[in-house]
């Protein structure tokens, strides 16, 4: 019923908008009364960034084709209904957004391409996109050196900074210390396994994790495995879990092999009665491929679950729903890359202008009070203050969130003794 | 750990090791008669188990919705309307695209990776970018434990009983039935085959349609154990093709003796060594035998 009410508030609201709009139209004709209602161009555009009077031209570069397209897509239907939600509200600085999609086909050398293109071609005033940390390494040195800011959303290994840059998924600290400590504190797991796909992400995110288990909470590492991207065959891994009964497995297994590991994990009769797990690779997007009666039990460390109880987010599923049907699921980055244009907008109307560098020194201290996760804040390195929750896998593809970290962390990108 | 665990884990592992016997050897199986038999390098043998995997899901979704009480039987039907769908698909791909190409077979291999992308992007756009998880039924689930602290696990010994049954019906089809009869004919020699009055081209057809309808039947099968997604067939497809190359390309006893030899090695050294060393460890024996014997393990005699 609620639900049915916001929708209808949602589409009133729009409604209003529009023929605010409407009424808004003849004044066009006189110059002055016009130009009263939003800033002039020429002072909140230095730079000749693709911002006229009544538009201001933004970036997607996501993923729609590809490899990464199962993980991507999420991320890009959650930056656009930021997008349309803004654009309701009157858009940023009076200026309503309009997107240009770019498609970085899982391809990172035409990710650098596409992002030369969205910011020498089109002199967008923002990028929201890029997911694995391969496309956004290759974006890097061009967002740098053509001064472009870019949004990306994803949970990532950390040890990068840039002006150019706002993280708004988690660093590694972030995401795994807080959850270490819970399965200490409230499990008492003391030796732990942790198996990894062999990339960069789940290395670095493994090798935090060792430290922290060995030398803050006097645990025991017990194996540490990595299998390559798209390994389908977990028997004898399992068995070798089997052999040294570690009080928890950590697990960072991903894409097409994550879906193997805990169908496997099942039918080899490790489930979660028998085997605590915690692992930070799994969402809601991930579930819907594993299926939740594999894996109902076992534990993720996320800041966001799709299920949590506030009223930001429930206005946020409803949305989401509203546009992409009542099946959407909503992972931990899905919400992360629909923080990106909020905060974007936030941060140029505090700095008054859309040009890069006031933006970008403007972003430190950017609140977005209505995030679905809670509250959010940026931090003088560019990433997010955000909390850490643990919610446990339900047998229909959702999560039960069990417990939460007390108060904001800060993003650490650059951890000391854990390097 | 006592006498009785290190029992049971050897008894796992062995399994293990069959269980990715059965996996390679059924990946590898539609694969072996199409680039064995005809030459054809298919690098879209992974979609056409795509296909296989989506038919179970569709089917899956719509036994769960209009006749929940057969859940516990459909997924048979399923296997066979997978191997229909594959084998109509391999049919077409044959007509529209590979039987234009015989005579060059470098071409074959760029438009089936051509095809393989197309049939990706057919596939997302059909069932959307995300992964799917079609509904087994329960007594897929699971693990059969016959002694306390062994799992044998369910979906390993279906997927290996279905190998057994597949293999079987290869070895039927190739060497007891007419269509065997042409295919061997057609491969020892093509021209005088022709002469005696076998149609080459539709026995052409009619082997890359059973070939694919195999790589249907397996990724069908690999919704057990794996994901099912857009690009789920090109996980197994470097697999199937060590394997078959390994085994000695026109021989399907080398497949199975190839199938094997990986799998063993394999599970043995990812369980004393890290996965990716075994991984290494493995190809770097393939590529040792296979430049000491670049045929393969089986050659078979033909003039060439």
């Amino acid at each position: 019923m609620s639900s049915q009410d916001d929708r209808d508030d949602l589409m009133s609201a729009s409604r209003r908008n529009f023929s605010l709009g409407m009424a808004a139209l003849p004044l066009i004709g006189v110059p002055g009364l016009s130009m009263a209602a939003t800033p002039p161009t020429a002072q909140v555009n230095t730079t000749k960034l693709a911002v006229t009077d009544t538009e201001v031209t933004v970036g997607q570069l996501h993923s729609a084709t590809g490899t990464m397209a199962i993980s991507e897509t999420g991320s890009i239907q959650a930056e656009q209904l930021a997008i349309d939600q803004i654009n309701a509200m009157g858009g940023v600085l009076g200026r309503k957004i309009k997107v240009i999609k770019e498609d970085g086909a899982s391809d990172w050398p035409t990710f650098a391409e596409k992002s030369k293109k969205l910011l020498v071609n089109d002199r967008v005033a923002a990028v929201f996109g890029c997911w694995t940390s391969a496309s956004r390494k290759a974006v890097l040195p061009i967002f740098e050196k053509e001064n472009g800011m870019l949004y990306y959303p994803t949970f990532y290994e950390g040890l990068e900074q840039s002006k150019n840059v706002i993280y708004t998924g988690q660093e590694a600290t972030q995401q795994i210390i807080w959850g270490l400590d819970w399965v200490q504190k409230e499990k008492g797991a003391k030796s732990f396994f942790l198996i990894g796909s062999d990339y960069i992400w789940p290395r670095t995110s493994n090798k935090i994790a060792r430290k922290h288990i060995e030398n803050f909470q006097k645990g025991k590492v017990v194996g540490e495995e990595y299998y390559p991207l798209g390994h389908t065959n977990f028997n004898s891994l399992i068995n070798k879990i089997k052999v040294a009964k570690p009080d928890c497995v950590y697990a960072i297994v991903v894409g097409g092999s994550n879906v193997a590991f805990y169908k496997q994990m099942k039918a080899a009769g490790l489930t979660s009665d028998k085997q605590l797990l915690l692992t930070i690779s799994v969402t809601e997007d991930e579930l819907l491929g594993i299926g939740g009666e594999n894996c109902n039990g076992f534990y993720a460390c996320m800041k966001y679950f799709q299920s949590l109880d506030n009223p930001n987010n429930k206005k946020f599923v409803d949305a989401f729903k509203a546009k992409y049907g009542a099946k959407a699921v909503i992972g931990d980055v899905t919400q992360a890359a629909y923080l990106g244009p909020w905060l974007w907008k936030a941060t140029v109307e505090k700095a008054g202008s859309f040009d890069i560098d006031k933006v970008a020194a403007a972003s430190p201290g950017i609140e977005f009070k209505e995030a679905p996760e809670g509250y959010v804040k940026i931090h003088e390195n560019h990433h997010l203050w955000s909390k850490a929750r643990i919610g446990q896998i339900q047998m229909d593809g959702q999560f039960k969130m069990i417990a939460e970290s007390p108060n904001l962390i800060e993003p650490n990108p650059f951890p000391k003794g854990y390097q | 750990m006592s006498a009785s665990e290190i029992w049971n884990i050897f008894l796992m592992q062995g399994f293990a090791g069959l269980s990715l016997f059965s996996v390679l050897l059924l990946m590898g199986l539609g694969l072996a008669i199409i680039f064995g038999q005809m030459g054809v390098i298919n690098m879209a043998h992974g979609e056409f188990m795509t296909i296989g995997a989506y038919t179970i899901f569709m089917l899956s979704s719509l036994v769960q919705s209009y006749a929940p009480a057969l859940m516990p039987y459909y997924f048979f039907v399923a296997i066979l309307v997978a191997f229909i769908l594959a084998f109509a698909a391999g049919w077409l791909a044959e007509w529209a695209l590979i039987r234009h190409l015989y005579k060059r077979p470098l071409d074959t291999l760029l438009a089936t990776w051509g095809l393989s992308l197309g049939m990706q992007q057919t596939f997302r756009s059909t069932f959307g970018a995300k992964e799917v998880s079609p509904t087994l039924p329960d007594w897929l689930l699971g693990s059969w434990a016959p002694a306390e602290g062994l799992d044998i696990p369910i979906n390993g010994l279906f997927v290996m009983g279905l190998t057994v049954a597949v293999t079987a019906g290869v070895f039927l089809m190739l060497y007891r039935s007419r269509w065997g009869l042409r295919v061997r004919a057609t491969v020892s020699n093509r021209t005088m085959a022709n002469a005696i009055g076998i149609n080459t081209k539709r026995t052409d057809r009619m082997t890359f349609a059973i070939g694919c309808g195999i790589a249907g039947v397996a990724g069908a099968a690999f919704t057990t154990i794996g994901s099912t997604g857009p690009t789920s067939g090109s996980l197994y497809i470097v697999d199937a093709f060590l394997v078959v190359t390994f085994g000695g390309a026109a021989s399907l006893l080398g497949t199975v003796a190839s199938a094997f030899g990986i799998a063993q090695t394999q599970s043995i050294s990812e369980f004393f060594l890290t996965g990716s060393m075994a991984k290494v460890l493995t190809l770097l024996a393939i590529i040792t035998i296979l430049m000491i014997r670049p045929q393969g393990l089986f050659a078979s005699k033909v003039r060439r």
